[in-house]
Parts: structure tokens; sequence; C-alpha cells
């Protein structure tokens, strides 16, 4: 058993910088590499691709970013962990082979899938045998949405990353999986933790947790003493370097940008929090308020005395479903009296709109460089601003509404208040909504199913 | 006297759905008794008044010197419902950090905050 193991984030969201995980496999020792690929309304997206075509439907830039670093990680032994299957497990999987015979070492790859996490086709069945799939925000059944459903996804946690890992995989391809799970199943799968061992895998959840957002604990987004970050353009993404104990060291490769201390590591812990006491997972129920943390030197801050409780009996289910339309539309206003013209430009447009009988379910106007951010908590706007954005925005059922609205922002260049810009960037797009549907189905409805690719 | 929050804490914030969590972090290990003091949800709730339409819940986290308030119905629906330009969010912590606390001269003296 090893005594330390290092898992790198390579990516903190979808869209991070394209280089952080190349970058994390070069900068240093590490014994596993997690990406996360899927952010809520991403599997409507792979849903449409799959439909389209059916060898698709997962993240390809896992497949471009694998042709880049595998030789090196096979090298070294470093295991890749990543959500980038999507909706299309095997697809993935699939073209990952490709690469590795391309780069000639097939033979040193094997690629562990973990699917079963899809409900799209069983929603039917579900809701017939009584399981609502109820909306956990507004308790709303799924039945009112039935027809426009795009997507639905359970969370599967740590376990079937954990028997990938078992069966000898040294790259796992997940479909929708906790991010937390992603670092906590290899460190189940290198410690032997029970599976109630729920102080271990607490621990284990909340080393995710920190990590599971890249830099956003290692210097970015970092309000604490923000100025004195050293090289943001450099930042390092973190490592998690975990004793079997359940402690565990956050760090950053040697000569990399940002900084790993305790303001750093305690603003991403309070991220997009709950209860503190019942972080709610697939494998455990964490608590945040049994975390401590000192500091271990430059860049490094020990983790420890963690505790938690029996997970529950529920995974949490995301289904995203069509929800309507949106545009926005904006304009920049110059001095004096920025905000004054802007809000001038921004009472014309709504006649207009109401003259064209246009019917929105809401139309929002902000100022951005008055009161965007903070709204009323910005105090009144100073009349020597430089300029304001006029931004508007609506959104609605009707399709044919949202496209009008799109063709009245550049006629107020001519036909509205002066000293205006900001309009070379077009015509607003009418983009379709895509909503997310939070829910819970009982664990006993959902059978992991883990493999090995066959060679 | 009046203090601003900017003197006493940082914080970072995010989404879940409608809702828009802020964390408040005590810049001292010393400030915090303070924050558990005077940032009430009560307090928090009339601060945001016009932006967080539901209510305001706080937990506290004295192992990490911290505040985690959730503000309900804050976020224009929240995700890809919202035409907010924040609909994440994330300048939730700093219109926190603008709310003003009052506190006795003797106590800014022990802080070391006049």
């Amino acid at each position: 058993m090893k005594e330390k193991v290092r898992i790198a984030a390579g990516q903190g969201c979808w869209g991070d910088l394209p280089d952080a995980p190349v970058r994390q496999v070069q900068g240093g020792p590490i014994d596993y590499l997690m990406l996360d690929y899927l952010a809520e309304v991403t599997m409507s997206i792979m849903q449409k691709q799959k439909a389209r075509d059916p060898n698709a439907g997962y993240a390809r830039d896992f497949v471009s970013l694998m042709k880049e670093i595998l030789p090196i990680c096979v090298e070294r032994d470093i295991k890749v962990v990543a959500n980038a299957g999507g909706v299309n497990v095997p697809g993935c999987a699939a073209a990952v082979r490709d690469v590795a015979v391309e780069l000639g070492i097939d033979k040193k790859v094997r690629i562990g899938m973990v699917a079963g996490d899809d409900i799209l086709d069983r929603i039917d069945e579900l809701l017939a045998a009584g399981i609502e799939l109820r909306n956990l925000d507004t308790a709303e059944p799924l039945a009112v949405v039935r027809n426009r459903i795009q997507s639905a996804n359970a969370y599967l946690g740590a376990a079937p990353i954990v028997e990938a890992l078992a069966l000898g995989a040294n790259v796992v391809i997940t479909g929708r999986a906790t991010d937390t799970g992603l670092t906590l199943g290899p460190l189940i799968h290198e410690f032997g933790w029970a599976a109630d061992d729920w102080d271990r895998l607490a621990a284990g959840t909340i080393a995710g947790h920190i990590i599971e957002c890249g830099a956003q604990c290692s210097g970015g987004n970092c309000q604490y003493d923000w100025e004195n970050i050293p090289d943001l353009a450099n930042v390092g993404f973190p490592i998690a370097e975990a004793s079997s104990d359940g402690t565990f060291i956050i760090t950053k490769h040697e000569g990399t940008g940002g900084c790993v201390n305790i303001p750093s590591v305690k603003e991403q812990l309070l991220y997009e929090m709950g209860d503190p006491h019942e972080y709610i997972t697939p494998d455990c129920v964490a608590d945040f308020t049994t975390i401590h943390l000192a500091d271990n030197g430059p860049d490094r801050v020990r983790v420890f005395g963690i505790k938690g409780r029996p997970a529950t009996d529920s995974l949490k289910v995301s289904i995203s479903y069509s929800s309507g339309f949106k545009a926005v539309g904006t304009l920049v206003y110059s001095w004096p009296d920025a905000y004054k013209k802007a809000r001038m430009a921004d009472r014309v447009l709504r006649e207009r709109l109401d003259r064209l009988g246009l019917k929105f379910d809401q139309v929002l106007t902000e100022f951005v460089g008055a009161n965007a951010a903070h709204g009323p908590l910005a105090g009144d706007p100073s009349p020597d601003l430089a300029e304001v954005q006029l931004r508007i925005a609506v959104r609605g059922n009707d399709r044919a509404a949202i496209e009008r609205f799109t063709k009245e922002i550049a006629p107020l260049i001519l036909t509205g208040p002066p000293a205006v810009t900001g309009f070379a960037g077009g015509r607003p797009k009418v983009e379709e909504i895509v909503a997310y549907w939070p829910a819970l189905i009982p664990k006993s409805e959902i059978k992991p199913q883990v493999k090995l690719l066959a060679n | 006297m009046k203090v601003r929050l900017t003197k006493l804490a940082h914080a970072r914030s995010g989404d879940k759905g409608d809702t828009a969590n802020v964390g408040l972090i005590a810049l001292r290990k010393e400030f915090y008794p303070l924050l558990v003091r005077e940032v009430t949800a009560t307090r928090v709730k009339e601060h945001f008044r016009g932006i967080s339409k539901g209510d305001v819940e706080r937990f506290e986290l004295p192992n990490l010197d911290a505040l985690n308030f959730l503000l309900h119905e804050s976020l224009g629906g929240g995700g890809t419902l919202s035409l907010m330009t924040d609909a994440q969010g994330k300048t939730f912590s700093t219109a926190l950090l603008r709310m003003q606390i009052d506190i006795t001269d003797k106590e800014a003296a022990q802080l070391g905050l006049s």
C-alpha cells in the first residue's frame, strides 16, 4: 500500500484552462489525474450530439488531451479518472483506445468504463412504479415537464470507480458521477478503506471538494490578499496528498504561481455549501464543521479531524428539460450622464416592445458599470461614470417574440439616446433554455455497470 | 463606531439553484465572535433587501472561523433560467462585505480596529 497518494485536479469545470492537466502531469510526481468535464447542462448537449451521431455524446476535449498526455501517464504510472464519457461512455472509451493504438501504447492502456447512470430511457417505467422524481427545490412531480426532458442521469459515487481500478484500469471513464467521487474512488482503491469507514470516506470526499474546482483553492478567485497572489498566469492547479489515516495535504507543484494557504482553502471549502453539517454524497455524509486546517510549509495546508456519517438511501439525479428561450442585448453609453442615457434607452426599448405586443415571461434590465453586480447596495450611480453598459435580457416560450426583440437592439444606435457604442458584436442570438431538474432516486433502482474495454 | 465587514472578513459565494450561498471568513480568529454576534441572518436579510426574495439561513463553522449564509430565491430562478449577469451569485460575496456593523469604541480598540 502506498504511504501517500497524490491526486491532481486537471479541470475545475467544463471549459477550464486547456493546458492545466498537461502541466499537472509534467510539473512533478502525481499518482492520479482527475478531470471534471460535465457542467449541469452538458448532458443535454451531449444527448443531442448522440441523436445526430450514435458515435458521439462524450467530451471530445478529453480524447485530444489523452493524445497529448497518455504516453507520459503510462511512463510514470499516472492513472486518469474523468467523467468525460457523458452519455456515451463506450464511445469515449473506444476513441481513447484508438488514440492509444495510434501512439503504439495500447498494450499498456487499460480503459475502465463506468456506466449505468443514464436513466433517460427509463423515465416512464420509473414514474409508473411510483418513483415521482419530484423537483428538490419546488416539490413538483416530473410529470409536469415529461415531454420536454432532454437528459436524465443519476450521480454515481466512488464505488464504481473503485471497481474499475480494481479491474486494473489506468484510465477510468465515467458518465455522470459526483466530482468528489472522482477523488475519493482512487483513495479507497489505494488505501482499502471500508465502505462504512465514514470518517475516512468523509475525509476523501472533502479532499475532492477542495480540489474539484481546480485553481479556485490555489489562488484563483481568491479574495484574501488578492493583489499579492503571485504569478496567476502560471497558476498551479491543486494536488491532494492523502494518507491512509484520512488526513491530507493540499498543495501544488513547485515553481507554479498562485498560492495554497489557509485562507485560499477556506474560501473553496465555503463554496457552494449548503448545511455544513450535512454534505450528502452517494458514499457518505460529510461534516464540514469537523474540518481542521494547519499550515504545513509554503503552499501546503494540512487538513485533518474530519468526521462523517452513513450515506443515505438515495442518489441525486440531474434531469435537463427545455424551458423556452432567451436573448441578451447590450449597448454602451458614455459620459456625461451615461447612466441617465442608458436608462432612457431602456425606457424607449421597453415601450417599443410593448407597442409591438410582444409578450415575455421576464424582461430584466441591468446597468453594467453602475449596479449590475450589487443592485441597490451599489448606491446611486455617479453622473461622472465614463460609460455604462445597458444590458437587457428577455425570456419566454414564444421564440418569435424573442427573435423580434433581438432586432430591436441595433436600431437604438440611430434612434435612441446619444454617445452610444458597443454594438459591433452583431445581433444577439436566440438561445434555447435547457433548465435543470434536481431529484432523488432510491439507490436500489440504479445498477452501475463497470468493465474494462476489451483490446 | 461602524465597521465595514471588509475590515473583518473575506468571503466566497456560489450558487445552488436559485439560492446563493455566501461564506464569510474572519480575517483573524479574534474577529469571529464579533461576526457571530453581529452578522445575524435577520441583518443579512435586511442588507440584501431587494436582491434576495426568500429566507436567509445562517450556519456556524467555528472550526473555520466562518459563517455560511444561504440566500434563497436570489438568483432570478438560477442556472440557465436566470437572466442576471451574476446568475451564479459570484459577486454576492463582496455584496455582503459592504455591510457595516456597530461596535463599541472599547471593543474596536481591543481588536485593533480603531
